[in-house]
């Protein structure tokens, strides 16, 4: 694997080995000195054309965990500003030597672009438009397999503003390709104009399926979409769509409650409903961080350095997890 | 007297298909068509060109160029659009208005038909509809068809206010009625349904998370048009048609007697939104690339005569603009010098049909039928082009001679190859090779 671009890229089988991954670096978070040294003497470069605090804290504190070197190119204080191009961005950071790059952008499609015009370093998605969020999609998917064991056969709600989310296109592959049953819970409105090629079902009604669910999976309603006329008020999308504490009673004891974050309490989901033992958001926030080690590991691990020629495959096995024992 | 003299060719026009070879004399008027010229005693000075086993037919006419001069000549000049054009076999092209500053007035007009006469090919201008191809107020089309200018547009957008449109039609045909025989195009394209598209609305839309714009953006505006044209008896002509509900309703429209004329691109035959799956915004384009039955729709369109005429929207973009993110690209795509190859590769038409669509209806529309897309007789000024209908090649966009390279045919393997180009009986382009 060069790139991590899109869940539609991935087969079953390369999820499956990134959260077989994660377990490792699940435990290497769990010491009292969670840091390897994997990826030490490589350059990861977090480059955010639109704003997230979350995305690029988990990615960095993956990256610093694995010994790599971060740096953080935040367009607020670059050359974009002056109207310099992605690809003079891009050609410009790879030659300072990078390995890899770690791309959001409010254009849905830039980290495939940006993958065409670097010459070696490794590009991974954080988030593109509308598009795709992978790694969003893959802890997401690892946190369901450690709580309920696994995705197989599990009936997963994606409730809420989907035609305007990558984190729904990215779970929709990732939890179908993992063998589960996605519904998509959504007005007409905030559905995709089409659906042709999606393997889910689509729903209207919350109420209905609630109590069906393995996971009720929430997305996060944006403010600006009252003013698109796609709901009449916020207060009938929490009405008819929101996740109030009745609702929450309707569903399965066992069944899980997430959302990508930042949540809107009283919106999507109620405030009180947030404190309930099912709703697994900070497991969400802190598989991220594992998950993320796994992809820059998968991505940048294996490749042999260049003063030192390695014969290894790309995917080495085992991994050297233990820092006393663990050479560059 | 002879200059030039096109030798083995088969002619193929309007009025049928034969053997001859042409004399054309130094004025650039057809001299002799005959079966045999002997060139022999015509004396040094007289170019041959040996066209045996190709076609000569009208040069081709397209009525939808975007040729960036004035305001934009970093991505193409009339004189590098019209060397396009040469090389595609076109004898006359009109440029779009959507010039900055829009072609709104007899200024501009004056400005773009004087480049355009030192230019290879015939260079004819449209002229905006409104101000500024603002949609607000109508721009003076009196003075500017007093220039020649006979194709009003606001072509990058459609004229969105209904009552205004009307008033189009009604102005318009008080020009008629002075004598200037002038023509309404419509770029149709519903903004409150089409705001915010980058690309066609549809499966491949949602799957990539671009915005789109469905195919009722379109086919509203062709239903208000046709709705207008109808109140007001105006004749409109329907630019770039895109989807198989336009053709659908330009096809029912004139079978009930309206007179309305269509023309659709070279993309629009050949291309789905499918393309964009890349996120290269090459393949960003306005009206944008739709689903396969379209596609089908479009070729129907052509075969029965509902879409008269194929148009290249040549829309030169600078490499840099193209670059950007899908959703913050320009849209528009090459055109003129790979138009007649895609034609005669994909249409499956006969090979007249084809020059029909390419010259002589096209003509026909532009009213420029005294000079261009005509039968090849004695007497008719030499609008000609060569082509070898069987050459096979293979799309470069490096080779073309646009300033830009927005081609998405990259490595498209094509069948039918324009040889010579001869505007006003000067042999513009020779082997594939424009001449000055």
């Amino acid at each position: 694997m060069k790139h991590l671009l899109a869940i539609a890229d991935l087969g079953a089988d390369e999820i499956h080995d990134l959260l077989d991954l994660t377990d490792s670096f699940v435990e290497v978070n769990e010491r009292p000195i969670p840091k390897v040294p994997a990826l030490r003497g490589k350059t990861i470069v977090s480059l955010f054309f639109e704003d997230s605090t979350r995305t690029r804290l988990s990615f960095e504190t993956a990256a610093k965990r694995l010994s790599a070197d971060t740096m953080t190119f935040s367009v607020g204080t670059s050359s974009v500003k002056k109207g310099e191009s992605v690809r003079d961005t891009i050609e410009t950071i790879e030659a300072m030597g990078i390995h890899a790059v770690i791309v959001r952008h409010a254009s849905s499609g830039v980290p495939l672009q940006i993958s065409r015009w670097v010459q070696g370093a490794s590009v991974i998605n954080g988030g593109d438009g509308w598009h795709e969020h992978p790694t969003q999609a893959l802890l997401d998917a690892f946190t369901i397999r450690q709580r309920l064991g696994s995705l197989e056969g599990r009936h997963i709600a994606i409730v809420g503003d989907v035609k305007h989310s990558r984190v729904a296109r990215s779970d929709a592959l990732a939890f179908t390709k993992l063998g589960a049953h996605v519904t998509l819970v959504a007005p007409p409105t905030l559905l995709p104009p089409s659906l042709v090629g999606w393997p889910v079902d689509v729903s209207h009604d919350l109420d209905d399926i609630l109590p069906k669910l393995d996971v009720c999976y929430l997305l996060r309603m944006q403010h600006e979409r009252m003013t698109e006329a796609l709901v009449p008020s916020l207060r009938e999308y929490t009405s008819l769509f929101g996740l109030t504490s009745e609702r929450a009673d309707r569903l399965r004891d066992d069944a899980l409650i997430m959302h990508p974050g930042p949540m809107n309490r009283g919106v999507e989901i109620a405030g009180e409903v947030t404190d309930r033992p099912n709703v697994v958001v900070i497991d969400q926030v802190r598989n991220g961080v594992a998950v993320r080690m796994a992809v820059l590991y998968t991505l940048l691990g294996g490749q042999p350095d260049p003063e030192r020629p390695d014969p290894a495959p790309s995917r080495p096995t085992p991994i050297r997890l233990n820092p006393e024992t663990a050479t560059a | 007297m002879t200059a030039l003299v096109i030798r083995g060719a088969t002619l193929i026009d309007p009025s049928g298909e034969r053997r001859a070879d042409v004399a054309i004399d130094p004025s650039g008027l057809i001299v002799a068509v005959e079966a045999e010229i002997d060139s022999a005693g015509m004396g040094s000075d007289v170019r041959v060109i040996d066209a045996a086993g190709c076609v000569v037919t009208p040069g081709f006419v397209d009525l939808h160029s975007h040729l960036r001069e004035p305001g934009k000549e970093e991505a193409e000049t009339i004189e590098s659009g019209s060397r396009c054009a040469a090389l595609g076999g076109y004898t006359a092209i009109l440029a779009m208005p959507n010039t900055t500053p829009a072609t709104d007035s007899a200024a501009v007009v004056r400005q773009v038909l004087e480049l355009g006469a030192a230019s290879l090919v015939d260079v004819h201008t449209s002229g905006a509809i409104t101000m500024g191809r603002r949609g607000d107020a109508l721009a003076p089309m009196g003075e500017m068809a007093a220039l020649g200018v006979r194709v009003f547009t606001d072509d990058g957008t459609g004229v969105q206010d209904d009552r205004l449109m009307r008033r189009a039609m009604e102005y318009a045909l008080g020009l008629r009625g002075r004598g200037l025989p002038v023509l309404l195009a419509q770029h149709c394209e519903t903004e409150s349904l089409a705001e915010g598209g980058h690309m066609h609305e549809g499966e491949w839309s949602s799957r990539l998370g671009i915005a789109g714009q469905p195919a009722e953006s379109e086919e509203l505006m062709v239903m208000r048009d046709l709705a207008l044209a109808k109140l007001t008896g105006a004749v409109v002509h329907f630019q770039h048609l895109s989807t198989a509900g336009s053709v659908e309703l330009v096809r029912r429209a004139k079978a009930a007697g309206l007179p309305c004329t269509a023309e659709a691109t070279t993309h629009h035959f050949t291309l789905t939104h499918a393309e964009c799956a890349s996120y290269d915004a090459t393949f960003k384009v306005n009206p944008p690339l739709r689903t396969a039955d379209d596609v089908a729709a479009i070729k129907a369109g052509f075969a029965d005569g509902t879409i008269d005429c194929i148009a290249t929207d040549h829309a030169p973009h600078t490499a840099e603009s193209k670059e950007a993110p899908f959703d913050q690209a320009p849209p528009g795509m090459l055109g003129l010098e790979t138009a007649m190859a895609l034609a005669l590769t994909e249409l499956n038409l006969p090979i007249a049909k084809v020059f029909d669509l390419l010259s002589w209806k096209p003509a026909q529309i532009l009213g420029i039928s005294a000079t261009h897309g005509g039968p090849i007789v004695v007497g008719a000024p030499a609008n000609l082009c060569v082509v070898d209908p069987a050459a096979d090649w293979v799309v470069d966009p490096a080779a073309s001679a646009s300033r830009s390279r927005n081609n998405p045919y990259r490595g498209r393997a094509v069948r039918g190859r324009v040889r010579h180009t001869v505007v006003h009986g000067e042999a513009v382009v020779i082997d594939g090779e424009a001449q000055r």
